[in-house]
């Protein structure tokens, strides 16, 4: 059978293998290539070495960029999944209007990032208007406005797959608990998080690398306003592409470090949950 | 027994007002798009006067003159052609490279895989460079980007699903003559059907919103996708037309909201097995 489907690799797979070179595979060998280069376009580069990467690193504002991205996404990653473990919990007990509840819950996460960025944008004005600041001259509220925004677009989103994960432990587990004379808090502790440990490496895995990778959000709502101290590491690295003639390849060397950032990021955050998973 | 009806009602309560705070930004937006431009950013959270109405004159302005109807179009065009192109495509090539073993076909596997990690910055640059020397800078042209870029997560999805599939019925139906085109079909893609359904939804909710990609590689003057405009009302420096933006914003969302509410129960199933895959 094998042998009769190999000689159909042109239908099969052909069409999907040439687009994934020309969307994926080439861009991203070009991009490290050109990482070494000082380029406008891409045909005059010319060698370089690692000076993009000293320039890269030096750069005080993609270190600014770096801390304020590591700080927002370290509290996005607690508040999102703290509440959307909640409202998760709530949202499988038994009242009424739960579902109504849950639909509501998710709907901001359908609604694109530049969209909610102007949505926040006129609300969060209206509200800073009465303490006499807008979100274009505070650092401060525009770090704890993306951290607002992204919670009320990722809450939902976190909810369902935590609400798919509570509902997947089996029921004699929490009621062998209750028996032996487990408190509500108890079950919580040693029986429901336990076992909901898949869940949260998932739900952690995905705020975290949102977190990192923010982008359409960033340019809405602030575009890194005040004197870009809110500019995350995705917008830093598009105005240094398209904002400094010239500085292409140190964008590109910062691409670059962000793509290493944020896998190597990604593969400890899994290897640190996936060791507190239980097997059922 | 009481206490615990009377926690429920509480519940009920409780998150029937947490929900309409919920959703106010929205309504906000909904109330200030019917107002005049110069009062929206003075008194936002105020409902419209008699001074301050102006009816549809925002939406109006929006077609007329930011061009949101065509951007509705291209939006459309895009999304529906890439999703289709990606479901096709991606899901024989995830049959095929399951159903053979070779050193190439794990190759192209983890590569998918690895694409799903990498993020869009690393090939913003050079994707934009060999969309413009392909001549790719077209609706019809981004397909193909769309199908290249977003493989890696369709691919993984339906590879997971293939593995499942028990392998003696396609070997019966391709004992009984098939070809392996027909046994993909006639076989595989009807059990495959779930699948389909969730990858879908997950990449029109990706393709949809998208902005960067469409805005780096698209001809602008021809071709704008809604969150484009959105975001080229406010780039114009100096004069920002806040009524416009506030009823383009209406008009952003309503879409989103009527796709949501009427195939829910599919988008939550595949939001769910997203994760899971994820």
């Amino acid at each position: 059978m094998e042998k009769a489907i190999k000689r159909y690799f042109p239908v099969f797979v052909l069409p999907t293998l040439l687009a994934f070179c020309i969307g994926f595979i080439w861009p991203f060998l070009q991009g490290l290539y050109l990482s070494f280069c000082e380029f406008r376009t891409v045909n005059d580069a010319v060698f370089v070495g690692l000076s993009n990467y000293a320039k890269a690193i030096s750069d005080p504002e993609f270190l600014h960029a770096f801390w304020f991205t590591a700080l927002f996404a370290v509290t996005t990653v607690v508040l999102i999944n703290l509440l959307g473990f909640l409202v998760a919990l709530a949202f499988t007990q038994n009242f009424k209007g739960i579902n109504i509840f849950r639909t509501v819950f998710f709907m901001p996460n359908l609604i694109g990032g530049i969209v909610l960025g102007y949505i926040w944008q006129l609300i969060f004005n209206g509200v800073l208007a009465y303490f006499g600041t807008t979100l274009k001259i505070s650092t401060f509220w525009g770090f704890w406005g993306l951290v607002i925004l992204v919670c009320w677009q990722q809450i939902g989103y976190m909810m369902i797959i935590y609400i798919a994960g509570l509902q997947a432990i089996p029921g004699d587990l929490t009621e062998a608990a209750q028996i032996d004379g487990a408190s509500a808090w108890q079950r919580l502790i040693h029986v429901i998080l336990p076992n909901m440990m898949p869940s949260i490496t998932i739900c952690t895995f995905l705020t975290l690398t949102n977190g990192f990778k923010l982008f359409d959000q960033n340019l809405s709502l602030t575009a890194g306003d005040p004197m870009k101290s809110t500019e995350m590491m995705a917008l830093n690295i598009y105005n240094t592409f398209y904002g400094r003639v010239g500085w292409q390849g140190v964008g590109q060397a910062k691409a670059v470090l962000f793509f290493i950032l944020v896998v190597g990021i990604g593969l400890i955050q899994l290897r640190i949950t996936r060791s507190k998973e239980v097997q059922q | 027994m009481k206490t615990k009806k009377l926690l429920g009602r509480l519940a009920t309560v409780f998150f029937s007002l947490l929900c309409v705070a919920y959703i106010s930004p929205l309504f906000i937006v909904l109330i200030n798009s019917f107002k005049k431009k110069t009062a929206i950013s003075l008194e936002p959270f105020r409902l419209p006067t008699a001074e301050t109405f102006v009816g549809l004159q925002n939406y109006i302005a929006d077609i007329q003159q930011y061009g949101f109807l065509e951007a509705v179009g291209w939006t459309v065009l895009l999304t529906v052609g890439s999703v289709l192109v990606i479901l096709l495509c991606t899901s024989m090539f995830a049959w095929f490279i399951t159903r053979v073993n070779a050193w190439y076909t794990r190759l192209l596997y983890l590569l998918c895989v690895f694409s799903m990690v990498v993020p869009f910055q690393m090939v913003m640059f050079t994707l934009s460079k060999t969309t413009d020397t392909l001549r790719l800078g077209t609706p019809w042209g981004l397909i193909i980007i769309y199908l290249g870029f977003g493989a890696g997560l369709a691919v993984f999805m339906f590879c997971g699903f293939v593995k499942s599939i028990p392998l003696g019925i396609e070997e019966a139906a391709m004992i009984d003559g098939c070809t392996p085109l027909r046994t993909f079909f006639s076989v595989v893609l009807p059990i495959m059907k779930p699948t389909y359904i969730s990858v879908g939804i997950l990449e029109t909710m990706w393709i949809w919103n998208d902005f960067l990609l469409p805005y780096l590689t698209l001809d602008r003057n021809r071709y704008n996708t809604i969150s484009m405009v959105v975001q080229n009302m406010q780039g114009s420096y100096g004069r920002v037309d806040m009524g416009a933006i506030m009823a383009c914003l209406v008009m952003a969302v309503i879409p989103v909201v009527v796709f949501y509410l009427s195939c829910q129960k599919h988008i939550i199933k595949g939001v769910a097995a997203g994760a899971v895959k994820g």
